[in-house]
C-alpha cells in the first residue's frame, strides 16, 4: 500500500470552500443559519487541532494515568451532553441513571472489545485504547439521548393509556412497556440502519481513515466488522440498562404516575 | 369495607368520616367539580390522600400493595382507555395487565352481551363510537371480576335507553355475583332508582350519605 499523502495548509484551507458554498446558500436561500454553520465549523477546527496535539502527546507517552483521564472526559461530556440536549426538566434520579447506564454499558464493552477482541498487550494503549472508546461513547451518547427523549415524550403524551392499564391492575412495568419497546426502538434504530448500508450506501469513518492511512482495506474492514459489532452492543446494553431503570422515575412508591407537568419546562 | 377518616386531598376533597358498606350498590352524585373521580381514585390508590386514613377491610390501603388494591378494587374512568387493537384485544388485556387466566370467544360473546355491545371481538376499536368504546371498557372491567367495580360516568356516552339497559345489566351483575358497585353518576334519577346508599359531594365535602332501603 502507499504511504499516507500529507495535507498542505493550503490543501486544508481548500477543504473550507464547501462552508463557503453552504454560507452562501443560505444567504440566497434567505436561511438564517450563517452563524451556526461559522460557530460550528470553527468549533469543530480547534476542538480536531487541539485533540490532535493532546492525542500526539498522550501517544508519545503511553500511560494508564493519561488513558482513564481522556475516558472520564470521554464519558463527563457524553453525560453532560445528553442532559442538555432533552427537552424539559429531568428528575434527578433520571439523571443518575443516564449517568450509570452510559459508564457501565460503555465500559464494559470498551474492556470486552480491548481484553477479548483485539487483546492489546497493554491495556490503555492509547492508539487502540481512545479511538475505540469514542466510537462507543459517540453511539451510546446517541442511543441514550433519543431513549431519554422517546421515553419522557412517552410517558406524557400517553399518560391516559398508563393510568388506565393502572387502574386495570398493571404493575408500572407492563403499564409503561409499550413506551419502553418503543423507546429502545428509536434509540436502536440509527445503529442499524447504519450497519445495513455499510459498506453498500457508504465507507464508514474509521474504516475511510484506515484505508487512507495504507492500511490494507481487508484489515479496515475486519476492524469495522468488530467495532460495528461493539457499537451495537455497547448502544443496545446502556440504552436496555437505561430504560429498564429509568421508567420507574416516572412512578412513585405507591406505584402511582407522578405529576408530569413539572417536566415539560426547564 | 370502605371507612375514610379525617381525609384531605388537596383543596378538592376533605371527608371526616364515611363508610362504605361490601355487597352494595352506592352512588356518589353531586355537581362536576365537587371531588367525586377524586374520591374514586382514592379509591383505587391512583393517588393517595395528603392526611388521614383509608381502611380497606379495615387495613389502612397505604399499607397495602398498590397493585393488588387495583386488582381487588378496579375502576372505569370516565374517559374510556382504549387500547390500539381489536375488541378482543382490548378484553384480553385487562387479563394480561392483571395477571390472570386467558378467557375464550365464548366468554368474550356473554361479556359483550352484558355490556350490550353487539359487535364481533374481531372488530377494530378505532371504528366503535364513543358509547361503544365505554360500554367496551366496561365490559373489560367486568371479565376482570374484581370484589369491587368503581365506575366513573359509566353511561356518559349513551343515550337514554341503552343507558338504562347497560346500568340494569350491571347491576344485577353486581347482585347476582355478590360484588360491590361504586358509581358516579350525573344522573339522580339513576342513583334514586339503583343505589343502596347515596353519597353527595359538593365543593368537597360529603353534604349527605343516605340509605335507601330498596
Amino acid at each position: 500500500m502507499n504511504g499516507v499523502i500529507d495535507l498542505h495548509l493550503w490543501q486544508m484551507a481548500a477543504a473550507y470552500v464547501f462552508v463557503l458554498i453552504l454560507l452562501i446558500i443560505v444567504k440566497l436561500k434567505r436561511i438564517s443559519r450563517e452563524k451556526e454553520i461559522l460557530i460550528s465549523s470553527v468549533r469543530m477546527t480547534l476542538q480536531l487541532i487541539l485533540t490532535g496535539y493532546i492525542l500526539v502527546y498522550i501517544f508519545d507517552n503511553p500511560s494508564p494515568l493519561f488513558t482513564i483521564i481522556i475516558l472520564v472526559a470521554m464519558e463527563g461530556f457524553s453525560i453532560f451532553n445528553i442532559i442538555k440536549r432533552t427537552k424539559g426538566k429531568l428528575p434527578s434520579k433520571l439523571k443518575v441513571i443516564i449517568a450509570a447506564s452510559m459508564i457501565t454499558g460503555t465500559v464494559s464493552c470498551l474492556f470486552y472489545f480491548v481484553f477479548v477482541l483485539i487483546n492489546i498487550s497493554r491495556w490503555y494503549d492509547p492508539q487502540y485504547f481512545i479511538p475505540i472508546a469514542g466510537m462507543l461513547i459517540g453511539n451510546s451518547m446517541t442511543g441514550i439521548s433519543l431513549g431519554v427523549s422517546q421515553l419522557t415524550e412517552g410517558m406524557q403524551s400517553r399518560k391516559d393509556l398508563i393510568e388506565g392499564a393502572l387502574m386495570l391492575g398493571a404493575t408500572p412495568k407492563s403499564a409503561s412497556k409499550q413506551i419502553i419497546d418503543n423507546a429502545f426502538d428509536s434509540a436502536i434504530l440509527p445503529t442499524i440502519n447504519s450497519m445495513l448500508g455499510m459498506g453498500i450506501v457508504f465507507l464508514p469513518g474509521m474504516m475511510t481513515g484506515q484505508i487512507l492511512s495504507g492500511v490494507s482495506p481487508l484489515t479496515a474492514i475486519e476492524y469495522q466488522i468488530a467495532i460495528m459489532l461493539g457499537i451495537l452492543g455497547s448502544v443496545a446494553l446502556t440504552v436496555i440498562m437505561f430504560l429498564q431503570l429509568g421508567y420507574k422515575c416516572f412512578f412513585n412508591t405507591q406505584k402511582q404516575l407522578i405529576n408530569l407537568s413539572s417536566l415539560r419546562k426547564k | 369495607m370502605f371507612v375514610i377518616k379525617n381525609m384531605r386531598y388537596k383543596d378538592i376533597l376533605e371527608i371526616d368520616y364515611l363508610s362504605i358498606e361490601k355487597n352494595k350498590i352506592t352512588c356518589i352524585v353531586g355537581e362536576s367539580g365537587s371531588g367525586k373521580t377524586t374520591l374514586l381514585r382514592l379509591l383505587n390508590k391512583m393517588i393517595s390522600c395528603e392526611s388521614g386514613e383509608i381502611f380497606y377491610n379495615g387495613e389502612n390501603i397505604d399499607t397495602v400493595d398498590s397493585v393488588e388494591i387495583r386488582r381487588q378494587i378496579t375502576m372505569l374512568p370516565q374517559v374510556p382507555t382504549v387500547f390500539p387493537g381489536t375488541i378482543r384485544e382490548n378484553l384480553l388485556i385487562g387479563l394480561k395487565f392483571a395477571e390472570k387466566p386467558m378467557v375464550d370467544d365464548e366468554k368474550l360473546h356473554e361479556i359483550l352481551a352484558t355490556v350490550n355491545l353487539e359487535k364481533y371481538p374481531d372488530t377494530e376499536s378505532d371504528d366503535l363510537s364513543g358509547g361503544e368504546k365505554q360500554r367496551l371498557a366496561l365490559g373489560r372491567v367486568i371479565l376482570l371480576d374484581p370484589e369491587v367495580f368503581l365506575l366513573d360516568e359509566p353511561s356518559s356516552a349513551l343515550d337514554d335507553e341503552t343507558e338504562k339497559i347497560v346500568i340494569e345489566k350491571i347491576v344485577s351483575y353486581t347482585k347476582a355475583t355478590d360484588k360491590t358497585l361504586i358509581m358516579v353518576t350525573h344522573s339522580k334519577s339513576i342513583a334514586r332508582e339503583y343505589s343502596e346508599k347515596i353519597i353527595e359531594i359538593s365543593k368537597g365535602r360529603i353534604v349527605s350519605p343516605k340509605e335507601v332501603f330498596v
